[in-house]
């Protein structure tokens, strides 16, 4: 078995003694073969001397063997590593940034402690997964929706710590915002609430977010200050009504008064489901660009040549499909009312009358939605209505396109400004790296970014883990080129893979990495021996920063 | 409408008297362990149909449906040669990007209702 760093095997034996006592001999994982399940399944080390690792395990089923857990961990300086679900995969799965570290595997809690319809609230462990509370909701048939991301097996907590976001309606879709309350257990085993929890008897827990003095809940998110027991949410109250329609223009320019308007009408708060920028001509993630036009940009077309290849076609140079929820004669009126200012701002521009569902969904809609979204669609689909589901798996699975499955993938995920011009600078940017670098993601043609938030834009690369560690190193290297090259141009990533955490935080480095400064000397007040998730997102306990650049 | 969830341990201030109705979570906890094949098709439901179900959008399916191209089911209920070995390597060891499962998720006893159910 192997040790954590700095630790004895005295002090280590005392502690898994400690956690035996605390969760029962069954739950302390030790062997070789169950500290294993604890690995990264995507991790860009696989098979290398510097995948990281645990030494052990322990899987608490109650917020008093967490507390219990800890205060031996804090006795003895054993590093810990919380996880919820254990599913955060592309963004470091269930292994702890430190090797060695013991996993603090919160599964077992998996109790839905509340769902309050009439407040459109919940209340859950860390353990609950998206597919746990959707059965909880239809098995009670409660008319409230989670907004959830595209793997339906992590858990809500987890997402929510780790900044993810999801599919349903502008309040919902950043799923941290989407919050409102914690419990946490700090390091040394105390044990805290935050918001209106700090009150006793606090009923509005799950009702108003601040409580009173500084709002501390951020410090809890991609960090390492304590270990999240309970987490509220704000629920989206089932909508009468969802419709979606697609705004074509014709001309490359016309990208930039595309997402002007857009922001408008999004910020206005008269589109409230996620818009899906794209374009006619460039097909998407699972539809390849047609060859003429692959030939046409490869050969060097220029814009205008482009625009006319688009004419040709009888369509548009780009598209945005707007998504509406809400009583039905308000989101048909809001989609009038939003092509006025599309017609307004875009001369020429044309509109195109998309899906239209009515909820509680007919299991044959919901068959239908699953159906179009297998074959590409991208709006009417299972997250947008709440149903979680694993459809997104099929990237980078085998299929008949993709007969050379990769063994996972690790996402490059730079936020950029929420305007046309910042996509086609990306663009550029992306497609000079990707052949610079010779990346593996498709540089020919336009790549458009997600809309998740209504602020800013994500770009999202999957470059993938393989079985070949050359391969996977020459990746690593790639990836880190690309986080120096956002930097450059006023970008950064919003989540990213404990191999990349530290490169990453040191981008955000402004009067000489006052912020990461600021997160260490926090670090140290409340995690003084760092026994808590050493390393993530940069943040290193005081005895483990010497080297660190 | 308020549903809670009441677990033996947990603190009383949750325990609000009026529309309070206390259920089990997911887990089934209190109800009566069910035989061993509905036990292996209760987990096969849970952990591995959301990828490995029939109909469109189930990755894993797809996956064995292009490496299979018909010389095998592409549906593992339907397959007659998954011993429970080989069941149990690939929940343990995941392939491509499935990956594997911890026993937090998959216990040692589920796992062995779930080879059973999916043996020929």
């Amino acid at each position: 078995m192997a040790l954590p760093p700095g630790v004895n095997q005295r002090d280590f034996d005392r502690a898994l003694r400690a956690f035996e006592t605390a969760v029962g001999e069954e739950w302390v994982f030790t062997s070789a073969e169950d500290v294993a399940l604890y690995r990264d399944a995507y991790s860009p080390f696989k098979g290398e001397p510097d995948e990281r690792t645990a030494s052990a395990a322990v899987a608490p089923y109650t917020v008093e063997e967490v507390r219990a857990v800890m205060r031996a961990a804090n006795e003895h300086r054993i590093p810990i590593y919380p996880i919820s679900t254990g599913k955060n995969l592309g963004y470091g799965g269930s292994a702890p940034n430190l090797s060695g570290s013991v996993v603090l595997d919160l599964k077992r809690m998996n109790r839905i402690l509340e769902v309050n319809e009439r407040n459109a609230s919940a209340l859950v462990e860390p353990g609950v997964s998206y597919f746990d509370f959707y059965r909880y909701l239809q098995e009670n048939k409660l008319k409230v929706w989670m907004d959830c991301p595209d793997p339906g097996w992590g858990s809500l907590v987890g997402n929510a710590l780790d900044h993810g976001g999801g599919y349903t309606a502008t309040t919902f879709r950043n799923h941290f915002d989407a919050h409102c309350g914690l419990e946490v257990v700090l390091a040394d085993g105390d044990l805290l609430r935050t918001g209106m929890g700090a009150l006793p008897a606090a009923k509005t827990w799950q009702q108003y977010k601040f409580g009173v003095g500084p709002w501390i809940d951020g410090l809890f998110s991609q960090s390492n200050f304590g270990v999240v027991t309970k987490m509220g949410f704000w629920l989206m109250p089932e909508p009468e009504a969802y419709l979606t329609g697609t705004v074509i223009v014709p001309r490359y320019d016309d990208l930039i008064p595309l997402v002007d308007t857009l922001n408008f009408v999004e910020n206005s708060g008269v589109v409230n489901g996620m818009p899906q920028l794209g374009s006619p001509l460039l097909g998407g993630f699972f539809n390849p660009i047609q060859s003429e036009l692959r030939e046409l940009i490869e050969g060097g077309a220029t814009t205008a040549d482009l625009e006319a290849y688009a004419r040709r076609q009888g369509t548009g140079y780009w598209s945005c499909t707007l998504k509406f929820y809400g009583p039905e004669k308000v989101i048909t009126a809001g989609w009038e009312w939003c092509q006025d200012k599309f017609t307004a701002a875009i001369p020429g521009a044309t509109f195109e009358d998309g899906e239209r569902f009515r909820f509680p969904l007919r299991p044959e809609e919901i068959e239908a939605v699953t159906r179009n979204q297998a074959f590409g669609s991208r709006s009417g689909t299972l997250p947008e209505f709440g149903i979680p589901s694993l459809t997104m798996f099929s990237i980078g699975a085998r299929s008949e396109t993709n007969p050379n499955p990769t063994e996972g993938h690790m996402w490059f995920s730079p936020i950029i400004p929420r305007s046309g011009e910042a996509i086609i600078e990306a663009n550029r940017v992306f497609t000079e790296a990707a052949r610079a670098l010779d990346l593996p993601i498709n540089a020919v043609g336009f790549s458009l970014p997600t809309t998740y938030w209504n602020r800013a834009f994500i770009y999202l690369f999957g470059l993938p883990v393989t079985k070949d560690a050359a391969t996977n190193r020459a990746n690593r290297a790639k990836f880190e080129k690309l986080v120096a090259l956002v930097a450059e141009h006023g970008w950064g990533e919003y989540r990213t893979p404990p191999a990349f955490q530290d490169a990453v935080l040191a981008t955000y480095s402004f009067n000489d990495h006052a912020l990461r400064r600021f997160l260490e000397t926090l670090k140290d007040a409340v995690d003084p021996k760092g026994v808590l998730s050493a390393g993530r997102y940069g943040i290193w306990p005081k005895h483990l920063r010497t080297g660190r650049s | 409408m308020i549903r809670r969830v009441c677990r033996s341990g947990f603190s009383r201030d949750y325990l609000i008297a009026s529309a309070v109705v206390a259920m089990f979570a997911a887990t089934n906890a209190g109800a009566q362990e069910p035989a061993a094949s509905e036990r292996g098709k209760q987990v096969f439901d849970h952990w591995c149909a959301p990828c490995h179900g029939d109909g469109p959008g189930k990755p894993g399916t797809a996956a064995l449906n292009a490496l299979y191209k018909g010389q095998k089911p592409a549906l593992l209920e339907e397959r007659t040669d998954l011993v429970p070995e080989l069941t149990k390597q690939f929940v343990r060891t995941g392939v491509s990007v499935m990956p594997f499962f911890r026993k937090t998720e998959i216990s040692d006893s589920d796992l062995e209702a779930l080879a059973a159910y999916l043996a020929p």
